[in-house]
């Protein structure tokens, strides 16, 4: 069984929509890149998945789960064992990198521990050891404003992995980094994909990054699924599909 | 065992974070202020009034005003009548708006000439700073103050609220228009300072036009301040205009109903006015405040 | 210019320039017309305005000066003035603790329920846009003179910019780590507390000490208004002609006024 299933997905944003009947399964320990112009739905897809925006039809199953009749507690419960990743890092800039990792256990937390912030002193090991793990052991009490882009991003990621996450969301993961940050991060993507066995969802600008790094993408174009192969089954003429003619040419170049 | 993280001595755990300065900071300020909060309640005055009754009338005269306002003819000093009524109420609205926008328009034009020699980039620190901190003293002064030191040379009544109410339009004014002066790019100016502009052609042909969208803009939020500030100056210095009738049928005629129909009046006008301000905001003043 | 003659034909430099002065002075003309109709209004006397300001000049000069009566009363006006502070910092704190909720509702950010973000906006727009000398002479009506009538004056005006700065610092500051801390899987409480007030918190208690500067002012005509406090003491001075205490009043609250704005500067250097 995939851990991931849509069906039938569709977002309306008042007569406006924004996605047509989308049906795609990804299954656990692939990586999956999804590529698209801006406005091709991509971003409405990753954020519908976690319910951060609320489909308008069709069904949504993660890991066992009918995401669409979640409430409360269980929806919290399914978040959880998903992570998500921003083009912006979204760290709460005041806090240090350790607060701003621990964030990703609130999800398994009652209220009134996570409102005073209380984490077992496992969870702290487990933080500081992903922090190590990402190469930001000597950042752990900076505060996160004071990081490079490309840190911040790391930071991102393993607030992620502390949520002990079946798979990844990413947004844009590296369309704020230089080429030589962006690279560390699809390096360390590809690293968690490939040794902790977590499932990737990457929305990518970069379709040659795409081609690079994922098993699988999905191509997007005016809220509609396009493409859904291989890397090698991406040709000039699925790009300038996507893409359209004059951009998709710049692209294949 | 990380070198660079921090950990409680006796048990070993993890500390979540390094002391700041600024968290510290940060729950002095919570402290002191909680502190005097507490000082406060503590030895605040009620006054004579038993105070569960206070309450009590609080909330029924809040839902007279509100439910049923009605004003009372003879307080506006007119007979009986929608009409006559309506034009009177009307009229002492009118007045307040007059007042502010008499105020407004003479704060304006001095602080425009003031805001000139406030900004950075056309005069000298010096003269900056020592307009900035004579316009601080101006505004440590509240401007009922104002108005009725200028009373005393004046009498109460137009005049002195005007330039009463002026000082503190000058000083709000001096600091959104010089900060507007100060957003024109440096090169900008020395471009024209190079092509052998002087000041003056400076100020006319490039500051000025560059900045006028956010001069009108400022100039009429602080003309949706003076309404409130007018308002008050009828209520409190003899100003004249609606917060005169509002003092009267509060502290003379206690008419609580007609006191709810002046506060609608009142909120009428400035949401109108706060609306468009936020519109204009938004619209040419991109960081606000 | 040459830019724009050339994008549109018919607009020459020449008619540029003819339409420019043009508007300015129709514009001229409707704030002159304007100017006259409200000086009318108020019976706005032009000239009495020149000379009232020399007047004044005179006024204060000979009167700023202390004299010995004026000297004898400072403990008495230090001490109104103190119970001034003491009550706007009051209304200034508790205001903003009652804002708080209202922002968090109100706010695009953290609200639950549209309506009820509706209802929060209209609330405290309400209140903000009833002056604060309404607020006074209404709590006037059931509180009689006294400070408490001050208090409340004070803490309704306040407590509806509050919820309105709160909701924009709010918006401004967390709107993105909120969603990151949705997508983890907290809950609202978590939200609040763990991303929206860390972030927020210095820049509402940077707003707290600006309406606290406010307030202190405010306090001297809600004082007038309702026979408390400082500004009632200063009325007092002022209608027995003791011109002298009555300046001492002011002095002593410029002095006042400038040292909490000057705390509050040192205090937003240090926590913004």
């Amino acid at each position: 069984m995939p851990l991931l299933q849509v069906d039938q997905l569709v977002k309306d944003y008042g007569d406006v929509r924004a996605l047509h009947g989308i049906d795609f399964d990804v299954d656990a320990g692939e990586f999956v890149a999804v590529i698209g112009p801006s406005g091709s739905g991509k971003t409405t897809l990753i954020r519908c998945i976690n319910r951060l925006i609320e489909p308008t039809e069709g069904d949504i199953h993660f890991d066992g789960n009918a995401m669409r009749t979640l409430k409360g507690a269980d929806l919290r419960a399914a978040r959880a064992r998903m992570g998500m990743i921003f083009q912006h890092y979204n760290l709460v800039t005041r806090l240090s990198v350790l607060e701003n990792v621990l964030h990703g256990r609130l999800g398994y937390k009652s209220t009134m521990a996570g409102i005073f912030g209380f984490y077992s002193d496992e969870e702290k090991e487990k933080a500081v050891e992903v922090l190590t793990l990402l190469g930001l052991d000597a950042f752990v009490y900076r505060r996160s404003d004071q990081l490079s882009g490309g840190q911040k991003q790391r930071v991102g990621i393993a607030r992620a992995l502390v949520q002990d996450p079946r798979m990844i969301l990413c947004d844009e993961p590296i369309s704020s980094l230089d080429p030589s940050s962006s690279k560390v991060i699809m390096d360390y993507l590809k690293k968690i994909q490939t040794e902790l066995g977590i499932t990737l969802f990457v929305n990518l600008h970069q379709v040659d990054v795409a081609k690079r790094y994922a098993d699988r993408i999905l191509g997007f174009r005016e809220g509609r699924l396009v493409f859904d192969g291989p890397p090698a089954d991406l040709s000039g003429d699925v790009i300038r599909d996507i893409y359209g003619t004059e951009a998709g040419e710049l692209i294949i170049e | 065992m990380i070198a660079s993280v921090e950990r409680h001595p006796r048990s070993g755990a993890i500390r979540l974070r390094r002391r700041n300065p600024a968290r510290r900071w940060l729950n002095g300020v919570l402290l002191v202020l909680t502190a005097m909060t507490v000082w406060g309640v503590a030895t605040i005055e009620t006054g004579s009034v038993p105070f569960g009754e206070a309450v009590v009338d609080t909330f029924r005269y809040l839902g007279l005003m509100f439910t049923q306002p009605r004003p009372t003819a003879s307080h506006f000093g007119v007979p009986e009548g929608f009409l006559n009524v309506a034009g009177a109420a009307g009229y002492v609205l009118l007045v307040t708006l007059a007042l502010s926008f008499l105020t407004t328009l003479l704060g304006g034009v001095i602080a425009l000439a003031l805001g000139l020699f406030a900004a950075q980039n056309l005069t000298n620190a010096r003269v900056s700073n020592a307009i900035k901190g004579i316009v601080a003293v101006i505004r440590a002064v509240p401007t009922v103050l104002w108005v009725l030191i200028f009373a005393i040379g004046a009498g109460l009544g137009s005049v002195a609220a005007v330039i009463g109410m002026s000082f503190h339009t000058i000083g709000y004014l001096i600091k959104a228009y010089s900060e507007s002066f100060e957003e024109l790019d440096d090169g900008t100016i020395e471009a024209l300072r190079a092509a052998g502009a002087n000041w003056f052609q400076i100020v006319f042909q490039a500051v000025l036009p560059s900045s006028i969208t956010s001069i009108v803009s400022w100039t009429f939020i602080r003309f949706e301040i003076n309404f409130a500030v007018a308002v008050a100056m009828g209520a409190a210095a003899g100003a004249g205009g609606i917060g005169f009738n509002l003092f009267m049928s509060a502290g003379y005629f206690f008419d609580i109903r007609e006191i709810g129909f002046i506060t609608y009046l009142i909120l009428f006008v400035a949401m109108a006015m706060e609306s468009f301000a936020t519109r204009l905001k938004a619209r040419f003043l991109e960081q606000g405040s | 210019m040459n830019s724009s003659s050339s994008n549109v034909p018919t607009l020459t430099p020449t008619t540029y320039f003819r339409r420019q002065r043009t508007l300015a002075t129709l514009i001229f003309i409707v704030v002159f017309a304007l100017t006259i109709g409200a000086g009318a209004l108020t019976r706005f006397d032009v000239v009495d305005m020149f000379t009232a300001i020399p007047r004044v000049a005179a006024w204060m000069a000979e009167n700023l000066i202390p004299d010995a009566k004026s000297v004898s009363r400072l403990p008495r006006i230090l001490d109104t003035l103190w119970d001034t502070v003491l009550m706007s910092i009051m209304a200034s704190t508790l205001s903003a603790i009652a804002a708080l909720p209202f922002a968090l509702l109100g706010s695009t950010t953290t609200m639950i329920h549209p309506w009820v973000a509706t209802a929060a906006r209209i609330v405290a727009s309400i209140n903000r846009n009833i002056p604060v000398a309404a607020w006074a002479l209404i709590f006037l009506l059931s509180f009689g003179q006294s400070q408490f009538t001050g208090f409340l004056a004070l803490f309704f005006a306040s407590f509806g910019f509050l919820t309105r700065v709160y909701m924009e610092t709010i918006d401004e500051t967390s709107s993105s780590s909120v969603e990151a801390l949705r997508a983890t899987g907290a809950n609202w409480y978590h939200v609040v507390s763990q991303a929206v007030m860390p972030a927020s918190l210095p820049q509402m208690i940077s707003w707290e000490l600006f309406v606290i500067e406010t307030n202190i002012r405010s306090a001297t005509l809600v004082g007038l208004l309702t026979g408390s406090g400082i500004g009632f003491l200063f009325d007092v001075y002022y209608k027995s002609l003791q011109y002298e205490s009555a300046a001492m009043v002011v002095v002593a609250l410029v002095v006042v006024v400038l040292a909490i704005e000057g705390i509050s500067n040192v205090v937003r250097r240090r926590i913004l």
